[in-house]
């Protein structure tokens, strides 16, 4: 039986364990304040907020949410409490949301049973400036629980509210409960998700690099020809990484664990049209970048770390560091066309001297081929200082701008991971290893992916084109590819927040026990690594049903509305030794999420001999084509977006002898078990 | 500047000029039809060929906006003309300081991709900026000058230490550079 309320009205309550369900068609704040029988609240102590969500017999969210369910145990309450107050607030925050609720759809209140039985409703009708309200309270009534729709709005906000509860330190609440809905806005599910993190800064100097469509390369870092393919497996269809078209922003994969400034409010029915861009942050300019000083006349001006464009130290450092990328694959570019030309034209200049009959007589022939030799090396001469007058540069600016990078896009060695704290926001990228060519084999140039990745990792397990001799031995090659699958994996679990990022592993054989040792040492997975196929089984179903999960959510355009309790982090999936242990059904379910993963926040690491697969016939090469490939010892395997050329690629290691990982994994795990 | 006249791009002050930009500039067509949806759009294409000793080595335009090292750039194609009144609606800038060691002559050419002669269009026009200071270098009405479809502007090349460049101004006809080449590699 349903009681529809309007306010003032009361109602009984025959069933103390309830659920109050908010649905207000954009994010608010849920609390409860409790009061005595003079109306007063004890203290902060009985507030239930986001930044302390749990009191006796209450639990409100974390975040703010277009829709809440808080569960309440009237008999779980103190005998001095004779009141709850259910509050509703507007998020403040970096604006961009509605400032009262007059321009949002009124926000409507359920009372139910644990089964979703309705007792009673309640929509909070008739605000205009407010942007606080009390919309019911549930208190005692000769012994007895009744529920009241109050309705009773606040233009003050939370603060004025609080303070009209008799909380003395109402103001300092009111900012604390802002703050840590601030923190929880930039982790929840967003509804339609604006495209992750493109602030317009990041169309400097590599727009097409950092939005290179899915059906390139997904990444920047295109697959480079034959060595994708042991066996000298058919090539024709790898792509090569050429430049393409950048992706519009629209089409990037909508991912719901991407942290945002502020999701955007839903259109709402009825009220005023929202004109605000959404996405763009309502923030004030960033600080100008660091500029460099002064050049000293003739000489180019000193390198500075952060200097390019962007909204914040880690978006210039990153676009420096694409800039350095694309600086180092250009000036290459040059010097090779010359050197080419060169060879041509002295090859050209020695036919001729040879075809003609008078280069026979006398000395003329050999002066003549002088001459070409002697044009060649001044014109490779010309290229080569061209070339050493950039990489002198670039390496300037690589040496002030390495020990400037934070620990995402840091080397292992870098004392910054010495200093390692669990991050509260995700980076926008991961430094995945080093890249280098071979004509300026000192320069590294840090190898960034975006964050959430893109496209899954291959570690590729099997025998490299070009790493002839040390790893003829395949046994060491596999366990290598398991250690920097290791690498990768703790890199990520350190640079998410806690419990944004979780890690289920799939080891059937269990043959890389040793090499996963840290990660299980250290207590910083899901689960013991699966073993076996019905260990492989039982972790693809679960992976598979919550990417069918969460596409539901954000299709149907109710990200909200998934399970309480539901895991909102990142997945990882990594997977030893495959095929292995894999049927043909288990095989369908990692190609798809291979596909589908990405985009709702479920990766896939793989740690593979493609000839290991080779029975799966062209089944597979989708999947391998989908997968970034990257190799545990250095292979030239990666092309750059502008040019193509084939950069040799080095996994970011851990130094032998070095603690560093088993120091940061100790951290990740405190904080994990801080945080559930 | 006429046809065929050479200037050398050292400064009167002996420094020599190390960026100029081709500029390209042309006046959308008038609208037509009922709601002027059916207007004939005109495309214009300004693009530039890197050659080392005639043959050509790279070539920046619209398909390719960037030479492979860095040099040349274009700054995005222009499909439909800007409103006439002088300012370029496609742009190449080359930074000459950077130019690969064996390109010795970089040629510019503009087509008309829509198949509009120079006849059809109007207050068509393209330039040579002298990047650093914005002074023009070159300057070529296009509009008016007859029955073709392309243009040959002009080259720059090596000569010493510096550049000069050569105004060709040779008509021609073609969509794209390509079409241009067979009366391109006799003028280098």
């Amino acid at each position: 039986m349903t009681a529809e309320l309007v306010r003032g009205q009361n109602h009984p309550l025959s069933t103390v364990r309830l659920e109050i369900r908010v649905s207000a068609g954009t994010p608010v704040v849920a609390a409860a304040t409790l009061s005595d029988e003079n109306g007063h609240a004890q203290g902060v102590e009985w507030v239930a907020h986001p930044g302390s969500p749990t009191l006796p017999g209450l639990e409100v969210s974390r975040q703010a949410a277009a829709d809440h369910r808080l569960a309440v145990d009237l008999d779980a309450m103190p005998a001095s409490v004779h009141r709850v107050n259910v509050l509703l607030s507007l998020p403040t925050g970096d604006g961009g949301g509605p400032v009262s609720f007059g321009s949002v759809p009124p926000p409507a209140v359920r009372v139910t049973g644990l089964d979703g039985t309705e007792v009673a409703g309640y929509t909070v009708t008739g605000l205009s400036a407010e942007s606080a309200v009390v919309a019911l309270e549930l208190y005692r009534r000769q012994g007895a629980w009744k529920v009241r729709a109050v309705g009773q709005g606040y233009a003050g906000g939370l603060a004025e509210l609080l303070t009209d509860q008799g909380l003395p330190q109402a103001q300092q609440l009111a900012a604390g409960i802002n703050e840590a809905v601030a923190q929880g806005l930039a982790r929840s599910v967003p509804a339609p998700p604006p495209p992750p993190r493109a602030p317009d800064g990041d169309r400097s100097r590599q727009a097409a690099a950092s939005a290179l469509g899915p059906d390139q390369s997904g990444s920047a870092y295109g697959a480079q020809g034959a060595t994708g393919c042991p066996a000298g497996a058919p090539t024709g269809s790898v792509p090569t990484g050429g430049p393409t078209d950048p992706v519009p922003a629209a089409a990037v994969p909508t991912d719901p664990a991407t942290p945002q400034p502020a999701p955007p409010p839903p259109p709402a029915t009825g009220g005023p049209v929202d004109y605000v861009h959404p996405g763009r942050r309502n923030a004030a300019p960033p600080p100008p970048p660091p500029t460099a000083p002064p050049a000293q006349p003739g000489q180019p001006a000193p390198p500075v770390a952060g200097d390019a464009t962007g909204w914040s130290m880690e978006e210039r450092l990153y676009n420096q560091v694409w800039g350095m990328f694309e600086d180092l694959a250009r000036t290459t570019a040059a010097y090779r066309s010359a050197v080419d030309f060169a060879d041509t034209r002295m090859e050209r200049e020695l036919d001729q001297v040879l075809s003609d009959p008078r280069s026979r007589i006398g000395g003329q022939g050999d002066a003549a081929r002088e001459a070409a030799q002697a044009r060649h090396i001044q014109l490779v001469d010309q290229a080569r200082q061209a070339l050493e007058r950039d990489l002198v540069q670039l390496g300037a600016e690589s040496d002030v701008v390495e020990p400037a990078l934070p620990p995402a896009y840091a080397r292992w060695d870098n004392p910054v991971w010495h200093a390692y704290r669990v991050p509260m926001e995700m980076p926008m990228a991961l430094r995945l290893g080093d890249l280098h060519l071979p004509e300026s084999d000192s320069l590294r140039i840090p190898m960034l992916v975006r964050l959430p990745l893109e496209r899954g990792l291959w570690i590729d397990s099997g025998g490299t084109a070009s790493a002839e001799e040390p790893f003829t031995d395949s046994h060491e090659l596999r366990h290598l590819a398991l250690v920097s699958a290791v690498a990768h994996t703790a890199r990520l679990l350190a640079v998410y927040p806690a419990g944004e990022f979780t890690v289920h592993v799939i080891d059937p054989a269990g043959s890389g026990a040793q090499a996963l040792a840290p990660l299980v040492r250290a207590g910083v997975l899901a689960t013991p690594p699966a073993a076996g196929a019905a260990g492989v089984a039982d972790v693809l179903g679960r992976l598979t049903q919550r990417v069918d999960l969460v596409q539901m959510a954000v299709r149907g355009g109710v990200a909200d509305a998934l399970p309480p309790g539901f895991d909102t982090s990142q997945q990882l999936l990594v997977v030893n030794d495959f095929p292995h242990g894999f049927d043909d059904r288990a095989v369908n379910q990692l190609r798809y999420l291979a596909d589908e993963g990405p985009a709702v926040g479920v990766h896939l690491m793989l740690v593979a001999d493609r000839e290991d697969a080779a029975g799966y016939g062209p089944l597979l090469d989708p999947l391998w084509r989908g997968l970034l490939r990257l190799t545990p010892v250095p292979d030239d395997h990666l092309a750059d977006p502008w040019v193509g050329h084939a950069w040799t690629y080095e996994p970011a290691l851990v130094p032998p002898g070095s603690e560093v990982l088993q120091q940061v994994l100790a951290q990740v795990a405190i904080a994990r078990t801080k945080h559930t | 500047m006429t046809k065929g006249q050479a200037i050398s791009l050292q400064k009167n002050d002996g420094g020599s000029l190390t960026a100029v930009r081709m500029g390209l500039g042309w006046q959308a067509a008038p609208r037509r039809g009922l709601f002027g949806s059916r207007t004939r759009e005109i495309d214009l294409d300004a693009s530039a060929v890197l050659f080392a000793d005639k043959q050509p080595v790279d070539v920046v335009f619209f398909r390719h906006l960037v030479s492979d090292d860095g040099s040349v750039r274009h700054t995005g194609d222009n499909l439909v003309g800007g409103v006439g009144q002088g300012g370029d609606d496609e742009a190449i800038l080359v930074d000459l300081a950077r130019v690969p060691v064996h390109i010795d002559q970089i040629v510019f050419t503009v087509n008309s991709f829509t198949g509009q002669t120079f006849q059809e269009v109007q207050n068509a026009f393209c330039r040579l900026v002298d990047e650093t200071n914005g002074q023009e270098l070159a300057r070529y009405t296009l509009a008016g000058g007859g029955a073709y479809t392309a243009q040959i502007m002009a080259k720059v090349h090596r000569s010493g230490a510096g550049w000069t460049m050569t105004a060709l101004g040779a008509p021609a006809n073609g969509r794209t550079f390509q079409d241009l080449m067979p009366a391109l590699v006799p003028l280098l």
